[in-house]
């Protein structure tokens, strides 16, 4: 049996309830959120299923919406079931002041180096790290380069000033 | 303890092992990145990996581009296969903008890729190669990747950083000049492979060096994340060509080559392998497009005109053209907000595009999945407990780009 987007939903629904919210399918990739306290729990729920089997881990990283209050920080990880050869995006939203989300080292090894990514530029606290340090700026860096209040260009500068362009 | 060992006095601070830099600018690392190896004697007990001192920040620069610009950046992550960076990056673009691109398009950028590849899997080859002490195999080979470099400056006119094609297809068509220089690798190529193999694969010394040097297991592998050949030789036939074809290479009839040890031999195999393959897909591609004739063996980009340049003659001429072609350069287009993952079969993984878009001019948000950054964590377990020497062709097989890692 193909393992179908509906499939998933369902078992998801049918183990966590209505914690697991916003399913949608952007180009038909299976999207969906869950609370954060929750996320190690979904990601084993993943793995362990033999049904379902998202045993390899394709991507981690965040997203910065400095519009949304409380829920500024997305992590988002893309699984595949090498298997049934499904892929789906699975997303915890946190708020910026307490970004703390739990690790999924335990469960994959190659979650290591994305988080501590995730956290050089995002400062995701990534709870149950065994190495949470930044990997690719400075050791000395004191703020998240890649979070949307540090515009690319520096804004003090005056002699990159373009009246007819804007930038 | 033997008597060879040093005697140190009680209560000394001074270690019984040795504690050495390799790299940054180690001639063996292939590139700048840093491992501080603790050794016992010549044995290597604990490996620990600095990276990120080519860092770019890439994905932040991307999110003030228009999608065009971002193409440049990507040729910068794998620089030993720019072009297949470049084709994933359109391809991420086509799907966002639901962009359809003509069959021709698909074939010639099939070629492009695997003769990329080819160029890939050749450098990593002759490298492990020079690692283990056989330079000849590197300095024989390297003409011939000079071919391939002759065919992407026939088509772009750029050799190393190609930003070859646009969105929707090629900037223009093939030559003639293009289609012979690729004829002429294809016959001349398969001759100098056999060549190379002869020189390595029944190498006794190159076999002693490299049978049994970091192995892994096909469930570690997959734990650690590992795409593209390093998988394959562990024994798992994950291929993104064949599992989520793109660009029309669910038409086209190759082998996954896999491996069971997922050592420096088995790597070296499959890559070599997989160089045979891609020849494979060349010329079945090469056969397809002879098969198009009259206009449509003239069709190089998919009709597109929010996205794709329009000919210089008719900027001059044409109002449309000149209001597009301005509107592109600019970067005045919107585009319509999504979210979309699409990856390629690069030279050492998949690599993925996680491409967010609000709808403004420039991606919200643009993540490089690098192959070689998520498998060079392995790095550690892979060459615990072996020689230093060993820890070297390691590194050399699995391929790791300097700039693919730090991005």
């Amino acid at each position: 049996m193909a393992l179908t987007n509906e499939y998933i939903k369902q078992r998801l629904t049918e183990k966590f309830g209505d914690s697991i919210q916003n399913f949608q399918e952007p180009y038909g990739m299976l999207t969906f959120e869950a609370p954060k306290e929750l996320n190690l729990k979904v990601l084993q729920f993943l793995f362990d299923e033999d049904a379902l089997a998202f045993r390899f881990m394709t991507d981690l990283q965040a997203v910065h919406y400095p519009d949304n209050k409380g829920r500024e920080l997305a992590v988002v990880y893309h699984l595949h079931s090498l298997t049934e050869n499904v892929r789906i995006r699975f997303k915890v939203f946190t708020d910026i002041q307490t970004p703390d989300v739990f690790s999924a080292t335990a469960l994959f090894s190659a979650a290591n180096w994305m988080e501590r990514e995730t956290y050089d530029f995002y400062g995701v606290n990534f709870i149950g790290h065994p190495n949470l340090k930044r990997i690719l700026n400075v050791d000395e860096m004191d703020y998240f380069p890649m979070r949307k209040e540090f515009p690319l260009e520096e804004q003090t500068r005056v002699d990159k000033d373009d009246d007819m362009f804007g930038r | 303890m033997s008597d060879h060992h040093i005697k140190l006095p009680e209560g000394s601070i001074e270690k019984q092992t040795t504690t050495l830099n390799l790299g940054p600018t180690h001639p063996a690392t292939h590139g700048v990145f840093q491992n501080i190896l603790e050794l016992d004697g010549e044995r290597i007990i604990s490996a620990e990996q600095t990276v990120g001192y080519i860092h770019r920040a890439f994905e932040k620069i991307a999110e003030r581009r228009p999608l065009y610009q971002i193409t440049p950046l990507t040729d910068r992550l794998n620089y030993c296969s720019a072009p297949i960076n470049n084709m994933g990056w359109h391809l991420t673009c086509e799907k966002l903008l639901g962009v359809k691109t003509p069959k021709r398009v698909d074939y010639l950028r099939i070629i492009i890729m695997e003769l990329a590849r080819i160029s890939d899997h050749l450098i990593c080859n002759s490298i492990v190669g020079v690692d283990t002490g056989a330079y000849t195999g590197f300095l024989y080979v390297m003409q011939y990747r000079e071919l391939i470099y002759e065919i992407y400056e026939e088509i772009c006119g750029s050799r190393l950083t190609t930003n070859i094609g646009r969105i929707g297809g090629f900037e223009r068509n093939f030559t003639n000049t293009a289609f012979e220089k690729i004829e002429k690798f294809l016959k001349e190529y398969p001759k100098v492979l056999q060549e190379f193999e002869n020189l390595f694969t029944r190498n006794r010394i190159f076999m002693e060096r490299t049978i049994g040097c970091g192995p892994i297991s096909a469930e570690r592998a997959l734990n650690y994340g590992f795409t593209g050949p390093n998988l394959r030789a562990a024994g798992v036939d994950y291929d993104v060509r064949v599992h989520t074809p793109y660009s029309s290479y669910e038409e086209f009839d190759f082998e996954i080559p896999v491996g069971s040890t997922g050592d420096c031999y088995d790597r070296y195999l499959v890559r070599n392998q997989e160089m045979w393959q891609s020849l494979r897909i060349i010329e079945q591609a090469m056969r397809k497009l002879s098969q198009f004739k009259g206009k449509e063996a003239e069709v190089f980009h998919a009709d597109v005109p929010e996205y794709y340049l329009p000919e210089k003659k008719d900027v001059y001429t044409k109002m449309e053209a000149l209001i597009w072609h301005f509107k592109i350069i600019m970067g005045e287009i919107d585009m319509p907000a999504g979210e979309v993952y699409q990856s390629v079969e690069g030279g050492n993984g998949e690599l993925g595009f996680y491409l967010i878009t609000d709808g403004g001019r420039t991606p919200y948000r643009l993540h490089f999945r690098r192959p070689c950054f998520i498998y060079y964590q392995a790095y550690e377990e892979l060459t615990k407990g072996s020689m230093l020497s060993d820890a070297i062709i390691v590194m050399s097989s699995l391929n790791l780009i300097a700039g693919e890692m730090d991005a």
